[in-house]
């Protein structure tokens, strides 16, 4: 089969699209890996979280879709840190099996409560006209969520590296990251380095799921738990606690499922995230530490 | 050091204060429940006793991976599938068979096994699974590991929702035999319960056990870590491949989001619930997390009469209540009821 330029060029666009939302949630992995060694699979879950939270303010409230997309933010970073709070602080000291159980636990807790208050069945997503037309540069046509969905997320990850690079909370959380002790004795306050994390993330997961909503113009309760783990196989092919590593992996895994999607035969891309996971396990056992990840040494 | 030289192995395994003429009669009280259960019961609570037994095999075997040798698996869903697929597959009624799976390979369409062979397949094809996943996801720790054990279970729910020559896809396969009774499910309860006690006795299990306390002392000592894990891995996949067989042929209908993240996520649940790393803490779990949420809160769900008050229908309360006391558990009892 032959494919045209323009076909191709679009495809590229999309994956990059796609690859820039995984990008966001896997940051909000990462972060939170580097500093506590907790895969919060309840990361997801904040997407829907986010989601919901921009219909609301947009079709209850009928707010204009930026302002609801601030108001989502504020609310799943609320929720975000209810469950830092709540479930994951008492277990700080614990191993790390202890509080992926844990998180687990939240993710359904937190699905089952939104089938429970919101009713399981899946609800249409609609953003404003303008973002849903079409832009033609250079003779092709593109979506126009797609280049902002793009454009937001550079936007976004440039503001994250100038805040962990050059801000005072940012050197403190990458001495957290790098020795949790050390950086106690140094004065660091953890709370307020793994809240700011959270907080963090969970903007990022709002953006996100607002973004992932709008691609697909529905929403229901569990949408965000696939994602969720994809972009944590993301943050892994990158290296795990390394936020160039997990913007890399986003969209190495953002092109990969472009690709399976738009060029192969539709028979092999029902089996994408079966490649997703294969892929996981590959790199594990080729690279456990990704491609930017430090191994990890072992004190004895 | 001094964590290993202390291991003691006894407290993990032995029932306290329980000699064997105890034992003896407790086994023998059970049989003897049982077969008044299967001629009194209805068959809505026999199913659930089956449900029950079923579900220890699951924990019990989960136990053997999550609880004594510290690999935290969430693959089990997955072993669960590969058994209840492959036995269903195998056991199905050749007459039924071209009707239902017209695409099916001739040699596949031409077989009927009886029910105990297919499923001992089923378990065969569980433990080469877990060799070839293994290989690749054993030496790795943590949560890589459970990551990359999850993983399995979505290719294999990938492939048992697109393989429909053979699988029929996400309708699934239904009009299984209904062979899943008192007797095949609590005769492999009891397989399985003195497999795994038999195990940790012997110094395999020992070796499972200082992997878990501290595998790089356990390996400065000369334990085969890897070799130990894959042991480990294995005889869990086998018992969770024999315990989706049972599950299926007592539904008599399977299909891939049977055996998806709710179901890993309910085993790991009666694991920790119940205690992980103890063997009457994982049948507490199973007996517990079976029984509530379908005697108490399948009732909530569909919406009660409280004190004069009429409840709405509260669909999903059962999995947030369930999951709630788990998060509780974890915080306040990390060790789980009957934990040490």
């Amino acid at each position: 089969m032959v494919y045209s330029a323009d076909y191709i060029i679009q495809q590229l666009v999309n994956g990059l699209g796609l690859g820039s939302v995984y990008a966001l949630i896997a940051i909000g992995y990462t972060l939170v890996y580097g500093i506590l060694r907790l895969i919060n699979f309840a990361h997801g879950d904040l997407l829907m979280i986010g989601s919901y939270a921009a219909m609301a303010f947009t079709l209850n409230l009928l707010l204009p879709f930026p302002v609801a997309i601030l108001l989502s933010i504020a609310v799943t970073v609320m929720i975000g840190l209810v469950v830092e709070r709540a479930a994951y602080r008492p277990l700080r000291s614990k191993p790390e099996e202890t509080t992926l159980v844990t998180s687990f636990a939240v993710s359904i807790l937190i699905q089952n409560l939104a089938t429970m208050i919101l009713s399981p069945q899946p609800r249409s997503f609609q953003v404003p006209a303008y973002l849903s037309n079409m832009v033609e540069l250079g003779g092709i046509d593109f979506s126009v969520m797609n280049i902002a969905i793009i454009g937001l997320s550079a936007l976004l990850l440039i503001a994250l590296t100038m805040f962990i690079k050059k801000t005072k909370l940012g050197i403190a959380m990458r001495a957290t990251a790098e020795n949790m002790n050390a950086s106690v004795l140094m004065g660091v306050n953890i709370n307020s380095i793994v809240r700011t994390a959270f907080i963090i993330g969970a903007a990022l997961a709002a953006v996100a799921g607002v973004m992932n909503a709008g691609r697909y113009g529905r929403i229901e309760p569990m949408m965000g738990f696939v994602p969720g783990l994809k972009a944590f196989v993301a943050a892994v092919i990158g290296g795990i606690g390394s936020l160039p590593g997990a913007a890399i992996g986003g969209l190495i895994l953002g092109f990969g499922e472009i690709l399976f999607v738009g060029f192969l035969p539709p028979e092999l891309s029902a089996y994408k995230d079966a490649f997703v996971f294969l892929a996981l396990i590959v790199v594990l056992f080729i690279k456990p530490t990704g491609i930017f990840g430090k191994a990890e040494d072992r004190r004895v | 050091m001094n964590k290993l030289l202390q291991l003691d192995t006894s407290r993990h395994t032995r029932l306290p204060g329980m000699k064997k003429p105890v034992l003896a009669v407790g086994v023998g009280l059970l049989i003897l429940l049982l077969i008044i259960a299967n001629f009194t019961l209805n068959d809505y609570y026999l199913r659930l006793i089956n449900l029950v037994g079923i579900n220890i095999i699951l924990v019990v075997s989960l136990n053997l991976t999550n609880g004594y040798t510290g690999i935290f698996s969430l693959g089990h869903a997955g072993f669960m599938a590969v058994g209840a697929y492959t036995t269903a597959l195998l056991t199905y009624p050749l007459a039924r068979k071209p009707l239902l799976f017209p695409q099916m390979p001739e040699w596949l369409q031409q077989t009927e096994l009886p029910f105990p062979v297919a499923m001992l397949i089923g378990g065969l094809i569980a433990v080469i699974c877990s060799f070839v996943i293994g290989l690749s996801v054993l030496k790795l720790r943590g949560h890589y590991l459970a990551v990359s054990t999850m993983g399995f279970m979505v290719i294999i729910n990938v492939l048992a929702s697109n393989l429909t020559d053979i699988t029929r896809g996400k309708s699934g396969i239904s009009g299984l035999p209904k062979i899943s009774n008192i007797w095949w499910v609590y005769a492999l309860v009891a397989i399985t319960i003195y497999f795994v006690w038999r195990l940790l006795h012997s110094s395999y299990g020992r070796a499972m056990l200082a992997i878990r306390e501290d595998d790089l002392a356990a390996e400065a000592m000369g334990v085969k870590v890897v070799r130990h894990k894959m042991l480990a891995f294995a005889a869990g996949a086998f018992f969770a491949a024999i315990g989706g067989s049972l599950y299926g042929h007592l539904i008599t209908s399977i299909n891939p989001s049977m055996f998806s993240y709710s179901m890993t996520f309910n085993l790991v649940l009666m694991l920790v619930i119940g205690g992980s790393g103890t063997l009457p803490g994982a049948v507490l779990g199973a007996i517990l997390v079976t029984l509530i949420p379908e005697l108490l809160l399948n009732k909530l769900e569909r919406g009660i009469e409280l004190f004069g008050f009429q409840l709405p229908q509260m669909y999903g309360v059962s999995q947030v209540l369930m999951s709630a006391a788990l998060i509780i558990t974890i915080i306040l009892r990390p060790k789980g009821l009957l934990g040490k």
